[in-house]
């Protein structure tokens, strides 16, 4: 299992639950576990959405894997300049 | 609106176009004669990318007519090297990565090569202020300003 | 990345050669956007809209077009249709909407109708032939207006997901996050400052005008040249505008005269190419300055409160921010982005932050350096330095003593891994300009930054020639020198000269999808792929020797720009010289390249601190800024030289927003400052030398390495300036830009 820390204001698509434990492997199986424990966070992540593990920011890629018991952080889809 | 019939000289070469008389030096250098090293910035005379010298005073090639060079001496930045040799301006600029975009560095060099032939041994203050009307975006201007007193220093000593 | 290869002995890597492509620069030979032509050539104009906010009544091209100079007209109806949703899959739309007025001119230069005519001046005359009719209407271009209650609404609907209810439409992205209990922390603190803050937007200011030659036939095939920061993004949003397939589209970059973010989508690209559709021949547009201020993205402005407790030893117990960015009429503001920056720096127990993302009557915002966190660090750290100055203690001590490192949860969530700020602090702390004295009149600020750097999609190809030498295809155009910074690398890795290499900025048509040059990525992830496609074809070299010597491949190794047996159980050969393997290579198995595509998601993120002195004249509230000190991890810098340039930039382009540089609109909604005279950026008098101090704290996602420095750079130098100028006037400047009025009003207020 792979807990996922979402950020604040998407609490109120997972009736109030900041962190969400799915069971996945990548990036990908991970943003696929996360709409069918809430389907309601399927708006952000189609918004689109980046994945730090362990402090590591995983931009858009969905074939990462998530090594067992990384800390896994759901964030906005970061942008440049 | 008819054209008028202009002759001229461009960094030595005798030259002739046809212009519209609203049409800017600037225009005429770049899309009568190809010679596109002058750029457009601004065309209000604001930025400096389109310097060049006329009878060896320093302007901005968009604020003044392309008919009103009729016999004039116009330099551009394509006539600062002599053959394959650098101008030792254009030498400090790469080398002191003076550059890095490069738009703004056909200007500057116009510029420079304009100060350095009225005053060869310039402040750090005196050229700053004589490029001040040289927009550049990327350097902050600090390389840009060390690359020009380099070069006046070195031009010192081999003269 | 894994750490297995990394590399900290380097031969090339660390050196300061001139760059490849300096002698077309310094000659005026070198090509940019507007300095390209094609036989039978036209020449497009834009017409803009004149109001702020207006419904499209009619618009009647008939003049226009019975002009004998006049080839074509195109207005919106001459795009595909693509669909609008919400979010980021809309944003095709949005960009359409935003390159040809739809239904409604949605800000004082929005494009209605384009021409393409036989000259430039032929063009710009026939505009005046176009009538279009205008039912007026509401404006407001205030980021607070445009979310009160009242204010006239831009678009129904372009709200997502996660705006609360209740909030004005106008309000279409909201972002919320942080940890902790910030009220217990407040409560925790011996002081807290809430303050707010305003800063206005300002405009990238690259001095090249966008420009591009289009050509399109009704075959859905096409050609375009155009000043970008990513072509490859350019392609695909042209095709999607004009409803042709991507790869029918080959798009070259031209050298590209600045960007800052501001290239990195497209404005009149599509419109030439729908022009050179109906015409049948290739058009050529060039914007005027005017119409690059109106009509391109500058940055958003902002309106800020910030809220952050400290105790007397200096540790912050708590912050919280609210942050409300105005990006124009469409969404994309990046508030989320200056809410996860803002408090970045800091090792914050108890941190929340909130991001509002507000349409308003203004040209569509685009990325600027570091999109959303100067604006952010400078409500931040000027409230730091206003407790540091309440408490009396040294600014950077505190920063210090609060500072991320590896371990801290930072404050948009997960836990760093190795980042250099501590370094950077040090370094200003141990800095001569941090203990020279000041002269009366003159005050000292301080500012840490934070950004999040970015990798993308990359596609690098080398190619070996039969002499030795190497040509390089990167797809990334090269804005700050980054072809030398190329160069180095792959001389790191093939070990063959520096000047040996030729690098290219490949067009769409040579080379796989590339990501724009934005988001510090170039260095970063070019040379990523760079390094790897280079290692890529030393693979095959070594497989070479290894045939020619009759032992397996994994008996060679290469050293030095030559195969070498890898030990001396492998047999004793003289080392092989690259061009000794590809003298014959087209009879021992063919051409040898090394390629690299993928992604690479290890870009890390980037801290710097700067140091700035500035006098503040009383009698006229001018500014002038004395010292400036610029500290920033690079990771590892590959071309020092252009790592200091890209510092310096970045402070320059501060210094600009901190103290002159606004976007000014009338009542009527129209901006009045449209060129440089009136939107005066910092000129070569206005500036001192700016000092630089490179630290490298290695980047573990990178084989050398290296961090982005592109934006960072600018973080600081809007509070730092801040700082120096409230400290030198002894009052507490919350509005940018800090210009001569703005200043003489707050030491009037203060007595």
């Amino acid at each position: 299992m792979v807990e996922v820390h979402l950020w604040s204001s998407l609490r109120s698509l997972t009736g109030g639950q900041q962190v969400v434990e799915v069971e996945a492997k990548t990036t990908g199986e991970l943003l696929r576990a996360l709409v069918q424990a809430h389907p309601q966070l399927q708006a952000p992540i189609d918004a689109g959405v980046s994945i730090a593990i362990d402090g590591r920011v995983i931009a858009t890629g969905l074939t990462e894997p998530i090594p067992e018991g990384s800390e896994v952080y759901l964030m906005q889809r970061l942008r440049g300049g | 609106m008819s054209k008028l019939h202009v002759s001229t000289t461009v960094n030595g070469d005798a030259v002739e176009y046809l212009c519209d008389p609203r049409e800017t030096l600037l225009d005429c250098l770049r899309d009568k004669l190809n010679l596109t090293g002058a750029k457009e910035g601004c065309g209000t005379g604001d930025c400096g990318a389109c310097s060049v010298t006329v009878d060896g005073r320093l302007v901005c090639s968009c604020l003044m007519l392309g008919v009103e060079a009729e016999g004039k001496q116009i330099e551009t930045v394509e006539g600062i090297a002599e053959g394959d040799v650098l101008h030792p301006l254009q030498k400090k600029m790469i080398e002191y990565a003076a550059l890095q975009c490069g738009i703004c560095t056909p200007g500057i060099l116009v510029a420079a090569k304009s100060l350095l032939e009225k005053n060869p041994n310039p402040t750090e203050e005196e050229t700053r202020y004589w490029l001040a009307g040289n927009l550049c975006r990327c350097t902050g201007y600090d390389k840009i300003i060390r690359a020009v007193m380099d070069t006046a220093a070195e031009m010192r000593e081999a003269s | 990345m894994a750490l297995d290869d990394r590399k900290s002995d380097f031969t090339f890597v660390g050196t300061r050669p001139n760059r490849p492509d300096g002698l077309d620069k310094v000659t005026g030979r070198a090509k940019f956007g507007a300095d390209i032509s094609a036989p039978g050539m036209l020449h497009g104009a834009v017409l803009r809209s004149p109001h702020a906010h207006a419904r499209i009544v009619k618009i009647d091209a008939s003049r226009a077009e019975a002009h004998n100079d006049v080839k074509a007209v195109v207005t919106r109806a001459d795009f595909a249709d693509v669909p609008f949703k919400p979010g980021l899959e809309g944003e095709f739309w949005n960009v359409l909407e935003n390159v040809m007025a739809g239904e409604k001119a949605l800000y004082d230069g929005h494009a209605v109708a384009a021409v393409a005519a036989t000259s430039a001046l032929a063009a710009r005359d026939a505009l005046k032939l176009i009538e279009v009719e205008y039912e007026v209407l509401p404006h407001v271009t205030d980021v607070d207006k445009a979310m009160a209650s009242d204010a006239p609404i831009i678009r129904e609907g372009a709200a997502d997901y996660s705006v609360p209810e209740g909030m004005h439409p106008n309000v279409v992205r909201y972002h919320e996050s942080g940890h902790g209990d910030v009220e217990a922390g407040f409560a925790e603190a011996d002081l807290v400052i809430e303050d707010s803050f305003v800063t206005e937007a300002t405009h990238q200011g690259y001095i090249e005008p966008h420009a591009c030659l289009g050509m399109l036939g009704n075959d859905g095939k096409g050609e375009l040249w155009c000043t970008t920061q990513g072509h490859w993004i350019a392609q695909k949003t042209c095709a999607a505008l004009l409803g042709i397939e991507t790869s029918q589209l080959r798009v070259t970059a031209s050298e590209i005269g600045g960007g800052f973010g501001g290239k990195t989508t497209v404005f009149i690209e599509p419109v030439a190419l729908a022009l050179s559709r109906k015409a049948n021949r290739p058009v050529k547009i060039v914007m005027t300055r005017s119409e690059v201020f109106r009509a391109t993205g500058p940055t958003s402005s902002a309106s800020m409160d910030v809220k952050i407790g400290m105790k007397t030893d200096g540790t912050i117990s708590a912050a919280q921010g609210v942050f409300r960015l105005q990006g124009g009429a469409f969404p994309g503001a990046p508030g989320d982005m200056t809410a996860m920056c803002a408090f970045a720096p800091y090792n914050l127990t108890n941190v929340k932050q909130i991001g509002y993302d507000v349409m308003s009557n203004r040209p569509k915002q685009a990325a600027y350096r570091a999109p959303g966190a100067p604006m952010g660090a400078f409500a931040v750290e000027s409230v730091i330095d206003e407790l540091c100055n309440k408490l009396g203690l040294d600014p950077v001590d505190v920063r210090l003593k609060n500072a991320a490192h590896e371990g801290t949860k930072a404050s948009y969530g997960p836990t760093y891994e190795r980042i250099g700020l501590v370094e950077t602090l040090e370094a200003a702390k141990a800095h001569p300009h941090y203990a020279a004295p000041l002269k009366p009149g003159q005050g000292r600020g301080i500012s840490c930054g934070f950004w999040f750097n970015h990798g993308g999609e990359t596609s690098v190809s080398l190619a070996l020639s039969e002499d030795g030498s190497a040509q390089l295809m990167v797809g990334t155009p090269d804005i700050g020198g980054s072809r030398a910074s190329m160069a180095l690398m792959a001389a790191e890795v093939l070990g063959i000269a520096y000047e040996n290499i030729r690098v290219t900025v490949a067009d769409t048509a040579t080379l796989g999808y590339n990501d724009v040059s934005h988001g510090s990525r170039v260095t970063y992830a070019s040379g990523l792929a760079t390094i790897k496609a280079a290692k890529h074809a030393v693979e095959k070299l070594c497989e070479r020797a290894a045939a020619k010597w009759g032992i397996p491949v994994d008996a060679v190794k290469w050293e030095d720009g030559c195969a070498v047996p890898s030990g001396p159980n492998a047999g004793d050969f003289d080392p092989m010289p690259l061009a000794d393997i590809t003298a014959d290579m087209g009879s021992t198995g063919g051409p040898i390249s090394g390629h690299f595509e993928a992604t690479p998601e290890g870009a890390g993120v980037s801290f710097g601190t700067h140091i700035v002195d500035a006098e503040v004249d009383p009698e006229t509230g001018k500014t002038s800024i004395t010292r400036y000190t610029v500290i920033q991890d690079a990771g590892k810098a590959i071309h020092p030289t252009y790592v200091e340039g890209q510092f310096q930039g970045g402070a320059a382009q501060g210094i600009g927003w901190a103290l002159n540089e606004e976007y000014i609109y009338g009542e009527d909604g129209r901006l009045q400052n449209s060129i440089f005279l009136d939107y005066r950026i910092p000129v070569a008098s206005d500036l001192p030398m700016i000092d630089t101090v490179i630290v490298e704290v290695p980047n573990p996602g990178h084989p050398f390495g290296v961090r982005g420095v592109g934006e960072t750079g600018i973080v600081p130098p809007l509070a730092a300036i801040a700082n120096a100028v409230s400290n030198a006037a002894g009052v507490r400047m919350k509005q940018l830009p800090m210009s001569p009025p703005r200043i003489l009003a707050a030491l009037k207020d203060n007595g």
